[in-house]
């Protein structure tokens, strides 16, 4: 006998698709099927209930190297004291955890006085940084289904990074007034690789790498009517730049969307802000918006709930008891580096595996703890690695999409007997967090 | 003028914050009152005698105060943050924020500064005889007003991101300067007397900027006017004259556009073929590709021991998905 | 539970009639009570101002555009952040303060009961966590219907009972209080660009005009008698000559009368008037409508409105009218964010500074405090900065000392740089009315609960409602500097919430229970709604229906007003 939960919202990407059909077995102990999702996306749900090589219990890293299994309540205690005694610690990552659980963690960083992060700090913090510059004309994914006849992937490869995108929102949807799908689109691929996104495109723009600003600069000049200098402008012939400005102009409704490509290349948040700044001078001719595609499916929800708690997005510094923000001083990666931390608290995230290795040397050096379901390069270098249940497949919370909406996340399957959940543990940490400073 | 000494004694363990080393806190009091003042470090909070011994006395105001300070003050952050008159000498080297803010007075640093030095300064002179970081005179995050007035000299070189949203005031860098100069500016006079990589004047309203060495490449939005005499440091001399941003929004005065200006001294091309951009891929070399293969031999690793084992044995910092596209390699 | 008695303080209700006499206020058990037991608490307010907590009837406090305001203006937050206190979270944020500091600004100033302005249905559960997060006050939120596809549809049907029983569906949907509408049918067109500007501008495609939306709404919401009336922000705002505009909008309910069992006697609210009463047709010879607007209101008494009055700060405007903020960074280049949601609505961002030496701000300023001061029935007429839009609403204080004191109106006016265009292109100069503390008190607690339809509950001192009170250290027959007004609304001495004491002596001490209000219509769902909702949910929303609903876990502590069905 099996049962099936519909409309499961599935926690991996920042498409956060809300229509999987998950079946499980009566008991709601083990997955047998996945409907709807992406590769990537019904591997997460069928991997998270095969228990058999699950860690289910916290353990400490030992002298000799090798880990321990130590008790919930031992794990509760450590990393209660670690944070209550460090002068600065971090607490890094919450882009893979519901809403309910960074709540909590904030109210520990307050009393401890440490520095709150999560993914955007390697990610999209960029693109946060160029919004706070320039603003952002958006809109929902809804509205690109429903209206878009002009759709510009920049420096991002949604075949890949997200593969439902194109199909729920920006290239296939028959929507309102898009009756015609992909027909009555014009896809423009802006990367520097032939990529398979761009095998999709109507016109692909190889921007030479690392000049995405100048072409985006020469864009905006083209949609004004102005001069450029020079034949070949950042790799793309003079004309063809005209002819895109043209393209974009006549469109009824226009929408950018962009990746790491043009986030973490040369110029990080000023790529962005001409992106931005572009899609704001479209608006004077005809109706555009631009939308980043953000990686984990919860680093929107980090960066709300620490907006709404303390005014700030990602890298906020509370060690002075009142709440700073300036990434580039209070990021996780600097304060790593330039060694301004003394403890290091991860959860739902992998900085281990994406930092530069300066980073995770030190990270292997600090009092650490980390919180996740699996074994990972980051859990293989903290002393305490925290197993917990997966969000979204064993406890639900909620979520926000890369457009901001929120989905609340549901639970299909029970986790693993006497697992916590990443809410409870966490509340437990600030109990105890409270008595020790208390004193 | 009376003049207050702070020796570093004790090198911070993290970083020192000390915002209240300005003119305008130390005026009107005694050594002693002034080691009360605090300092901070992360969440715990110390005071200037736990770090500095302290020496001579505030003046009456804050203009009659000047604070030398000396000792390996690399680790202290926002001195002179705010500070409305009065003088600050440090000898040797600061960590970010130093004249953050800064409304007047006089700054001189002897060494390097870090970086967000003198965001939204409004007045007053800073000058560093060594490097600057990135964000020198820059805005604070978000906002449209960055620096607003006074003199920025810097005699060595400057980082990234120098003078976004520049307003007003004077901004003079002895060598280079590294990429986006200027972003966003709409007024104020930049000089770089060394060479600046791209982006300079990227977006920019308004404002003048001065570069004597080599603009690495021009933006394309930039387009050449012509040939322009202009006044700088006290004599005339002959400039190629840019204007744009050919991207940005230009105010009118008397019915003619009012643009950004970059001056290059006439005569000089641009810098010859710039440095690609391409994150340039670290590779190995066949000898350490076979190093790698030994250490491995007979196991599964996992990409991040052999990532750390790359870092640990040839310093370099390879990215993930090389390591994974490399292991895959060996394999075969 | 805790027995109070406030004794010997000068009180202001409304509700029961006093105008400063010297009475004690009992609490007991969360209540206002006719007495209590000699084991009550005793307050002394001898020589101070007691009234009912005051109830915000227009805030833009919690939800997505306020988020993304405070995201994208770290700046907002330099150098006034107030570090975590005994009982308080830490809290900053000039103009976008973040939830906590919403809440114990709010509690500090004696205001109890909040509604935000404007939720976006699809971004509903956002709106409520951020409820959730805000300390003391209790809060409901308005869904926005003015821009809704299936009201399009079934108003332009003439399909009354249809469009019912959809609000009543959102409604509960989305936890939400009442009907609001924001520039109809314009922020639909903004979704191609474009705007209505006129009440017969046709909304492209949908081919209603924003008189059918708002004649149509007004209609269902009569019909259902929903505590509240319809909340508008009518089309055209920020606009020289916009008046003309605001007239026509408040003709469609002239004449029209209430229906409703919550004792609510207007059937349209209009909102941030100041922004609505513009005279003159460009910024060269902008001039205050003000008095034409107070004239229509103070001749029908079936509508009411809030002022959003200008208090000259650097501020952010935030708005569900999209299409005047992208109008508004065209003036000012300044960053400008903007979401437009499918089916829904759209909304706005732009930081925005009222220098107060600049001629259109100081009229602006003027216009708002005109508004307050021509009113003849303070009932129907509320004190708001529409906040942060026209200022942050930590100002009202402020804008009670504009409103209370000639002189400090009259020094402000001598101050501006371009005095004399100011006073030309205003009425302000030339009227010297200062409101009493009773007018206020009606401004801000009794009037506001009424429009509201919560007058049995909030804003008022009659025994058997809820025990929000406050205690100010001022007596109006002792005033010698209008800056004593300022000061003592800023930070009051005692305020009760629900019968818990909050804040003693300007300090937040503790956080209350806050709840959340939502309207429950009950009017039953039929199936040719049913049908059309679950086409398009799945056709044109991108989210599956089944994942639309705000669950009750968001709303821990709800007030659900129930109305009976029709």
């Amino acid at each position: 006998m099996s049962k099936t939960c519909t409309d499961v919202i599935c926690p991996f990407c920042g498409t956060l698709c809300d229509d999987l059909i998950v079946t499980t077995d009566d008991e709601g102990k083990k997955i047998l099927n996945v409907e709807n999702a992406c590769a990537i996306g019904a591997e997460k749900f069928l991997h998270a209930s095969d228990h058999s090589h699950r860690v289910t219990r916290p353990q400490k890293l030992q002298e000799d190297g090798s880990f321990k299994e130590i008790t919930y309540d031992e794990a509760i205690e450590y990393t209660a004291q670690m944070l209550a005694n460090a002068k600065k610690p971090s607490m890094y990552g919450w882009s893979s955890t519901n809403c309910e659980s960074q709540s909590v963690g904030h109210e520990i960083a307050e009393l401890c006085g440490a520095l709150v992060d999560n993914t955007a700090a390697v990610c999209h913090g960029t693109t946060l940084i160029a919004v706070q510059n320039v603003g952002i004309p958006s809109c929902t994914l809804g509205e690109v289904k429903n209206r878009a006849d002009r759709v510009i992937f920049w420096g991002c490869n949604p075949a890949h990074a997200h593969p439902r995108h194109m199909s729920r929102y920006s290239i296939f949807p028959r929507g309102y007034f898009t009756g015609k799908g992909q027909k009555q689109r014009k896809i423009i691929v802006v990367d520097p690789r032939p990529t398979d996104t761009a095998s999709l495109a109507d016109v692909h723009l190889q921007v030479e790498q690392g000049y995405d600003y100048e072409l985006l600069q020469a864009l905006r000049a083209a949609v004004r009517g102005n001069e450029l200098t020079g034949d070949i402008i950042a790799g793309v012939p003079k004309e063809k730049v005209y002819e895109a400005a043209e393209l974009l102009k006549s469109g009824r409704f226009g929408v950018i969307f962009f990746g790491m490509g043009v986030t973490q290349s040369l110029g990080k948040d000023h790529n962005i802000d001409a992106a931005i700044m572009l899609t704001k001078d479209l608006n004077d001719y005809t109706k555009f918006s631009i939308i980043a595609m953000r990686g984990h499916y919860n680093v929107t929800g980090s960066g709300q709930v620490l907006g709404w708690q303390f005014g700030f997005p990602y890298s906020v510094d509370l060690s002075r008891g009142f709440a700073r923000y300036n990434p580039g001083e209070t990021g996780t990666i600097e304060v790593l580096k330039r060694k301004e931390i003394d403890a290091m608290f991860v959860l739902g995230s992998d900085p281990g595996a994406h930092f530069p290795m300066e980073c995770v040397k030190e990270i292997s050096r600090l009092p650490s703890v980390a919180i996740d379901p699996h074994i990972t390069p980051t859990t293989a270098i903290c002393k305490v690695h925290v197993p917990v249940a997966f969000v979204g497949v064993e406890v639900g919370g909620n979520c926000y999409r890369m457009d901001n909406v929120p989905i609340e996340a549901r639970k299909v399957v029970e986790p693993p007997e006497g697992m916590m959940t990443d809410e409870e543990f966490l509340k437990a940490v600030l109990k105890r967090v409270k008595e020790l400073k208390a004193n | 003028m009376d003049i207050v000494k702070l020796t570093l004694t004790k090198v911070p363990e993290l970083y020192l914050e000390a915002e209240n080393i300005t003119p305008d806190h130390f005026a009107g009091k005694t050594a002693q009152q002034i080691g009360e003042l605090h300092v901070h470090l992360g969440n715990t909070t110390a005071k200037i005698s736990d770090y500095f011994t302290v020496e001579g006395k505030g003046g009456a105001t804050a203009a009659d105060t000047k604070i030398i300070i000396s000792g390996p003050t690399d680790k202290v952050k926002y001195i002179g943050m705010k500070m409305t008159a009065g003088e600050i000498e440090v000898q040797g080297n600061t960590d970010m924020y130093t004249a953050a803010w800064m409304a007047g007075g006089k700054i001189h640093v002897k060494g390097n500064v870090d970086s967000f030095c003198a965001i939204g300064m409004t007045g007053g002179e800073f000058i560093v005889d060594g490097n600057a970081k990135n964000y020198l005179a820059a805005s604070y995050r978000g906002d449209w007003r960055g620096m607003q007035g006074g003199k920025v000299i810097v005699k060595g070189n400057a980082g990234s991101d120098t003078a976004t949203f520049m307003n007003g005031g004077t901004i003079d860098i002895g060598g280079n300067v590294d990429v986006h100069l200027g972003t966003h500016a709409e007024g104020g006079k930049i000089i770089v007397r060394g060479n600046a990589k791209g982006r300079v004047g990227g977006q920019m309203v308004k404002g003048d900027i001065f570069v004597l060495g080599q603009v690495e490449r021009m933006m394309p939005t930039y387009i050449l006017k012509g040939e322009e005499e202009v006044e700088l440091d006290g004599k005339k001399q002959m400039f190629q004259v840019w204007i744009g941003d050919m991207g940005e929004r230009h105010g009118k005065r008397k019915g003619e556009i009012i643009y950004g200006k970059i001056y290059v001294p006439s005569g000089k091309a641009e810098a010859a073929a710039p440095a690609a951009r391409a994150e340039s891929k670290k590779k190995l070399t066949d000898k350490q590709l076979e190093q790698v293969k030994e250490a491995f031999k007979g196991q599964e690793p996992t990409v991040q021991q052999v990532r750390t084992y790359i870092y640990d044995t040839f310093d370099i910092d390879m990215k993930p998905m090389q390591v994974s596209r490399l292991i895959d390699g060996l394999k075969r | 539970m805790s027995e109070y008695i406030i004794k010997n303080g000068k009180v202001y209700d409304p509700k029961t009639g006093l105008k400063g006499d010297v009475a004690d206020v009992c609490i007991k058990d969360g209540k206002i009570a006719d007495k209590v037991s000699n084991k009550a608490k005793v307050i002394d307010a001898k020589g101070k101002t007691v009234m009912a907590g005051a109830v915000e009837v227009h805030a833009h406090v919690a939800g997505p555009k306020v988020n993304e305001g405070r995201n994208y203006r770290p700046e907002d937050k330099l150098f006034t952040y107030k570090p975590t206190g005994k009982n308080t979270r830490m809290s900053g944020g000039f103009s976008i303060p973040t939830t906590f500091k919403t809440g114990y600004e709010y509690a500090r100033m004696g205001y109890t009961t909040v509604m935000e302005a404007a939720m976006p249905p699809l971004y509903a559960r956002h709106v409520h966590e951020e409820i959730k997060d805000t300390p003391i006050i209790d809060e409901g939120a308005f869904p926005v219907f003015g821009n809704n596809w299936f009201v399009f549809e079934y108003l332009k049907n003439n399909e009354m009972d249809n469009v019912c029983a959809y609000i009543s569906w959102l409604l509960k949907t989305t936890k939400g209080y009442a009907i609001k509408i924001v520039n109809p049918g314009g922020s639909e067109a903004w979704g191609w660009g474009e705007n209505c500007t006129t009440v017969n501008d046709p909304v492209p495609y949908f081919d209603i005009t924003p008189a059918e939306i708002v004649k149509g709404l007004l209609t269902a919401n009569e019909k259902m008698g929903l505590p509240h009336s319809i909340h508008i922000h009518s089309n055209n705002l920020g606009n020289p000559g916009n008046y003309t505009t605001t007239l026509d909008t408040l003709k469609i309910a002239e004449g029209v009368k209430p229906n409703n069992k919550f004792g609510r006697e207007q059937v349209l609210h209009h909102t941030h008037v100041q922004f609505h009463s513009y005279k003159g047709d460009s910024w060269a010879n902008f001039e205050s409508g003000a008095k034409e607007i107070a004239d229509y209101f103070n001749k029908n008494k079936n509508m009411t409105m809030d002022l959003g009055c200008v208090t000259l700060d650097e501020t952010t405007t935030m708005t569900a009218d999209g299409p005047f903020e992208h109008h508004l960074t065209s003036l000012n280049h300044l960053k400008w964010a903007n979401v437009d949601v499918e089916l829904e609505t759209s909304s706005g961002i732009v930081p925005y500074v009222y220098d107060p030496n600049i001629k259109v701000c100081a009229i602006q300023w003027a216009i708002g405090l005109e508004l307050g001061l021509l009113a003849k029935d303070p009932m129907r007429t509320f004190i708001t900065t529409d906040h942060p839009n026209a200022g942050p609403f930590t100002r009202y204080p402020r804008i009670m000392k504009w409103l209370m004191s000639d002189k400090s109106r009259q020094a402000m006016l001598k101050g501006f740089k371009n005095s004399d265009k100011v006073i030309a292109a205003t009425n302000l100069a030339s009227i010297d009315r200062e409101l009493t503390l009773y007018e206020i008190a009606q401004m801000t607690r009794a009037g506001p609960a009424k429009s509201l339809g919560l007058y049995d509950t909030f804003g008022g001192l009659a025994p058997g409602m809820d025990a929000d009170v406050v205690v100010y250290d001022l007596n109006e027959d002792k005033i010698k500097d209008a800056e004593e007004i300022e000061k003592a609304f800023s930070a009051a001495d005692y305020v009760f919430k629900s019968g818990t004491l909050v804040v003693e002596n300007g300090e937040v001490i503790n956080n209350g229970n806050k709840r959340t209000l939502w309207v429950d219509a009950k009017v039953p769902m039929n199936e040719q709604v049913e049908r059309d909702v679950q086409m398009k949910f799945l056709k044109f929303y991108s989210m599956n229906l089944n994942n639309y609903e705000v669950s009750n876990h968001y709303v821990p502590n709800p007030y659900v007003i129930e109305v009976d069905s029709n």
